[in-house]
């Protein structure tokens, strides 16, 4: 039996008619086109499919499409919704130079602003730590944490620089 | 991967919950987060006409503190919940901790420690601490709900004291007693992510120097998380020199009854019990020295 589902991705109400089996990870690249959050495992060991469930970090390829009804969900699209003018994050990776083949962009990006949103001066070893649920198969890991703290401290300032004001 | 094809519910409460298991008859799965039985049923190994999702029921995902009556984590307590909940932290801090070492983030923010002690994995990371702490589970079945001890709660791989027809509702940890301690400590080869190769959790007790009470659990490295009894009794009764640390570890190691596998190899294993029960003890007679100040 298909469910109704009622849910927000990136602030758009989206309505679908969903089967039980499909994954959030399914729905958001095969009904809704988002095709920026990947699918590289699916069982919920490389993190390329994360996205933002009511602001948590969660593997897309592990949660059912039924289970989002009423819930908000963010994904890689949301953070540069013009499409140009990028999030902070994005900016800083490309920066530090930390997507290569980029499969594995997407959701680190979405750990980082999970982290950020929870901890606004990772050292790195929180960083690492932010990253756990995360493989990058080219091992550009060093890039990655650095785009991170990057990100960190250009959040740091336009929020001062915002109480300034 | 592509999960096979299944009916979903998502009751409102627990009644509702048990009606649909039943009505179901052995063809249906309890789910909490999800990222155990999920990948289960993408690789093929489990299938099923129903999942029931106990994620809608409100009473089953709180974390209450209670001076008198101890812990109680709901049944879809999500592990980050645990790992940063300030009680849990304070009181509890094993507990906290093997929240903590379970998976990573975004398993974290979708799975539970109850679905960690359901799914019953002999390398189940939350197994180990719960069992040393004393605590005990809360199983809902149609003819009202019976507490089962951690240490009976395991029967073997993936296999549990639940019934067909039963739901884990919560977890009930005692209130650690003054001058007692517990500590968990694990190791796997992948750094922090991967399951646990060894985890072991420990609680101890003291009178002055005497250790009036010990319980050390092993995960991983056997069947189903088992207690070290000899271990236990040596350091029991006692005021602990380092022989008798160095022999509870040995004896530790003896009891487990590890095997080889992707993650270690049993020789290897047990060694590591020695090394990681040594200590589990060492810093659960810390945190209850602490406690004496």
């Amino acid at each position: 039996m298909k469910h109704q589902i009622d849910f927000r991705v990136n602030g758009d109400e989206v309505s679908l008619l969903v089967d039980p089996w499909k994954t959030l990870n399914e729905v958001l690249r095969e009904n809704l086109n988002l095709t920026g959050t990947k699918l590289g495992c699916g069982t919920g060991d490389c993190g390329a499919c994360t996205v933002l469930l009511d602001g948590r970090s969660v593997n897309s390829c592990l949660t059912l499409a039924v289970s989002v009804n009423g819930k908000s969900v963010q994904t890689v699209e949301g953070l540069a919704p013009s499409g140009e003018d990028l999030h902070p994050v994005q900016d800083s990776f490309i920066k530090a130079g930390a997507i290569q083949c980029g499969f594995c962009t997407a959701g680190m990006e979405m750990s980082a602003v999970y982290l950020l949103g929870h901890n606004q001066s990772p050292n790195e070893q929180e960083i690492r730590a932010g990253l756990s649920g995360h493989l990058c198969r080219c091992t550009g890991y060093n890039q990655i944490v650095e785009a991170i703290a990057m990100a960190a401290t250009e959040l740091r300032d336009s929020r001062s620089e915002g109480v300034k004001k | 991967m592509r999960l096979p094809h299944f009916e979903y519910a998502a009751p409102k409460d627990l009644d509702e919950a048990l009606r649909l298991l039943a009505e179901a008859v052995g063809d249906a799965r309890v789910m909490a987060g999800g990222t155990d039985l999920l990948v289960r049923m993408k690789h093929g190994l489990l299938k099923t006409g129903l999942v029931i999702s106990l994620a809608e029921i409100e009473e089953l995902r709180s974390i209450r503190f209670d001076r008198r009556k101890g812990l109680t984590i709901g049944a879809t307590a999500r592990l980050a919940e645990v790992a940063s909940h300030p009680d849990i932290r304070r009181r509890y801090p094993a507990v906290a901790c093997a929240a903590e070492k379970t998976a990573n983030v975004q398993v974290r923010n979708m799975g539970t420690v109850g679905g960690n002690i359901c799914n019953a994995a002999p390398s189940a990371d939350n197994a180990p601490t719960l069992m040393a702490m004393g605590a005990e589970v809360s199983l809902a079945g149609p003819k009202g709900q019976r507490l089962v001890p951690m240490d009976q709660f395991f029967k073997g791989p993936r296999l549990t004291a639940l019934e067909p027809d039963e739901i884990l509702k919560e977890i009930r940890v005692p209130i650690p007693p003054p001058y007692s301690g517990a500590s968990y400590q694990h190791l796997s080869a992948r750094g922090r992510v991967d399951i646990s190769a060894v985890c072991i959790g420990a609680m101890a007790l003291f009178e002055g120097d005497i250790c009036r009470e010990i319980r050390i659990a092993l995960g991983a490295v056997g069947p189903k998380p088992m207690r070290a009894l000899e271990a236990e009794n040596v350091l029991r009764g006692n005021s602990w020199t380092d022989d008798m640390i160095d022999l509870a570890g040995r004896k530790a190691a003896e009891e487990s009854r590890p095997i080889s596998d992707v993650r270690a190899s049993a020789e290897y294993r047990r060694q590591m019990v020695d090394v990681l029960s040594r200590r589990a003890v060492l810093e659960a007679r810390m945190r209850a020295g602490k406690r004496r100040q």
